[in-house]
């Protein structure tokens, strides 16, 4: 079953982090991708650019309104995703927990519907 | 100045905290049903938090939450009579309750029959420990769910499945008889293990919950002891857990970071929980019947010795090791034994003995078996595979600080490839 879990953090944290801060959270990211491609879990994982590129577009009387900024401005914003493919929901969770998102941020796991 | 009813509701708190297992076991023991007991319980709880500011909190709030929750199951059984007019049979069921539950004055301990059949082999292993949390201590399922990683709409619904098969499979809430309580003990004693487990795997005491869940599962361990004191595993099932709780202040330093056992300094150990672990200790070897836990205990004891000032007692920990594996077969175990035998024999040794485990498909996503793996690798100088071994380590590792304490590790291998490092 696949599960996306959304790596919610706050922006400015990663912004302000110390330069030997941020290369052992990267490093603890490979070798977190790593251990997921060694399980065979991992379907997809990107990390985003920080929510002032972020573009919102939604239909209005029939034309495309554009705003400039993310869809919601809150202190954590989505800052990555992950997509597995693992039997179950504690094996999700498990995964979610090794990621190390779940210590400087949030993760949020969602089932994704099978078609 | 305390506000009014503070007292009512600290009274109403403690009785909770004291009596909650007590009471739900006393409820639930001839109807075999949980839900209602903790339903009615619930109802007592909340007549003592309106009626004790007002009327005063009673000289005993056990006998009062008793007394008020039995009315509330006799009310709805008669309730459910009413409206089923069923066979005589269940009207004779609810009557024979409804006497018996009146007649009695003291409130008898059934809290180990009520572990027991939370335990019972037909209950799901994973639901053990989380169940005898709900109703012995009164947990709610989401804390639990917290607790053990698992979704608070899953952790909810296994524990109503597991208080349904109780019930309708009828599940007995009793103390097996003497031939097969061994085997029943294991599954009571392994749940109040895992509670104690889940709130160690929080070091660093950041979640007041999970924190609270290690100093719960020796609330219950205790409990087991005082009604079997003379059964070994209880014995050990407690001297392990106030062994390991000695040390957890231990396994941070001042700054936060993951200190392993090997480097804790022992007068940051907790010298009275030790005390207590050895004297349970010696009160389990006299029974002469070494079972899992008291063995595990045992192992403990030899680490603990380090607060003489000597080196822990390597060799003692490989032979106990040695036991433990006759007995469980379990691959962690064998890690363990390996790190042991790398004291005594080498690395090398170590080594050889971890390689043995290679082939088991069980460890490939098991932190431990990696970061054993990378130690002994580096001490051999396999530097290149030790890097591998610790980037799998803190790939599978979850706790920040320990994935912090690996990375350090990890980053020391990089110098010692630099030129000037004395040929292999």
């Amino acid at each position: 079953m696949k599960y996306l879990l959304m790596i919610y953090n706050d922006e400015t944290e990663v912004m302000t982090l110390p330069k030997e801060k941020m290369e052992q959270r990267l490093g603890a990211y490979g070798a977190f991708i790593e251990a997921m491609n060694k399980a065979g879990v991992c379907v997809a994982i990107d990390r985003l650019q920080p929510s002032s590129n972020a573009t919102t577009v939604r239909m209005v009387d029939g034309k495309a309104k554009v705003l400039n900024g993310p869809y919601a401005e809150t202190k954590e914003q989505l800052g990555g995703y992950i997509l597995i493919d693992v039997p179950d929901l504690d094996a999700a969770l498990a995964w979610a927990a090794r990621c190390p998102g779940a210590g400087h941020g949030i993760m949020e796991i969602r089932p994704v519907w099978s078609m | 100045m305390i506000p009014p009813g503070a007292e009512a509701h600290r009274a109403a708190e403690s009785a909770a905290r004291k009596s909650y297992g007590k009471l739900v076991a006393y409820l639930a023991a001839r109807t075999r049903d949980l839900a209602s007991a903790e339903d009615a319980l619930a109802d007592a709880f909340a007549s003592a938090l309106g009626n004790w500011p007002v009327s005063g909190v009673p000289a005993n709030p056990e006998a009062w939450l008793m007394t008020a929750a039995k009315r509330k199951l006799i009310d709805g059984a008669r309730r459910r009579r009413r409206a089923e007019k069923a066979a005589d049979g269940l009207v004779l069921h609810t009557e024979e309750l409804i006497s018996a539950m009146e007649e009695t004055e003291g409130i008898g301990d059934e809290r180990l029959r009520l572990m027991f059949a939370c335990a019972h082999p037909a209950i799901d292993p994973a639901v053990r420990a989380p169940l005898i949390l709900q109703t012995i201590l009164g947990f709610d399922a989401a804390t639990i769910a917290s607790a053990f990683l698992v979704a608070p709409a899953t952790m909810s619904q296994r524990l109503v499945r597991a208080k349904t098969k109780i019930c309708e499979a009828g599940i007995p809430f009793r103390v097996p008889e003497r031939a097969e309580l061994m085997g029943r003990l294991e599954a009571v004693l392994d749940a109040v293990y895992a509670v104690f487990t889940e709130g160690w795997a929080d070091p660093a005491g950041t979640e007041t919950r999970r924190r609270e869940l290690s100093g719960e599962a020796i609330w219950l361990g205790r409990l087991v002891v005082s009604l079997l004191p003379e059964e070994p595993e209880t014995l050990g099932l407690l001297a392990l857990m106030l062994h390991a709780e000695a040390r957890k202040q231990a396994r941070r330093d001042k700054a936060g970071r993951y200190v392993p056992l090997a480097e804790q300094d022992p007068a940051n150990w907790d010298e009275r929980l030790i005390e207590e672990a050895e004297c349970l200790l010696f009160q389990a070897g006299k029974l002469a019947a070494p079972a899992r836990f008291q063995i595990e205990a045992a192992i403990q004891s030899a680490h603990a010795i380090r607060r003489q000032g000597g080196p822990a007692d390597w060799p003692a920990i490989v032979r106990l090791y040695d036991g433990l594996l006759a007995l469980t077969g379990s691959p962690v175990v064998e890690i363990n034994r390996a790190v042991a035998l790398a004291e005594v024999a080498g690395a090398a040794a170590g080594l050889a003995a971890l390689n043995d485990l290679a082939a088991n498909a069980r460890l490939q996503d098991y932190q431990p078996y990696w970061a054993a793996l990378a130690e002994l690798l580096a001490r051999t100088d396999a530097i290149d595979d030790a890097w591998q071994a610790y980037q799998r380590a803190i790939g599978l590792e979850s706790d920040p600080a320990v994935r912090e304490f690996l990375q350090e590790r990890q980053a020391r291998l990089s110098s010692r490839t630099t030129p000037g490092r004395p040929p292999r």
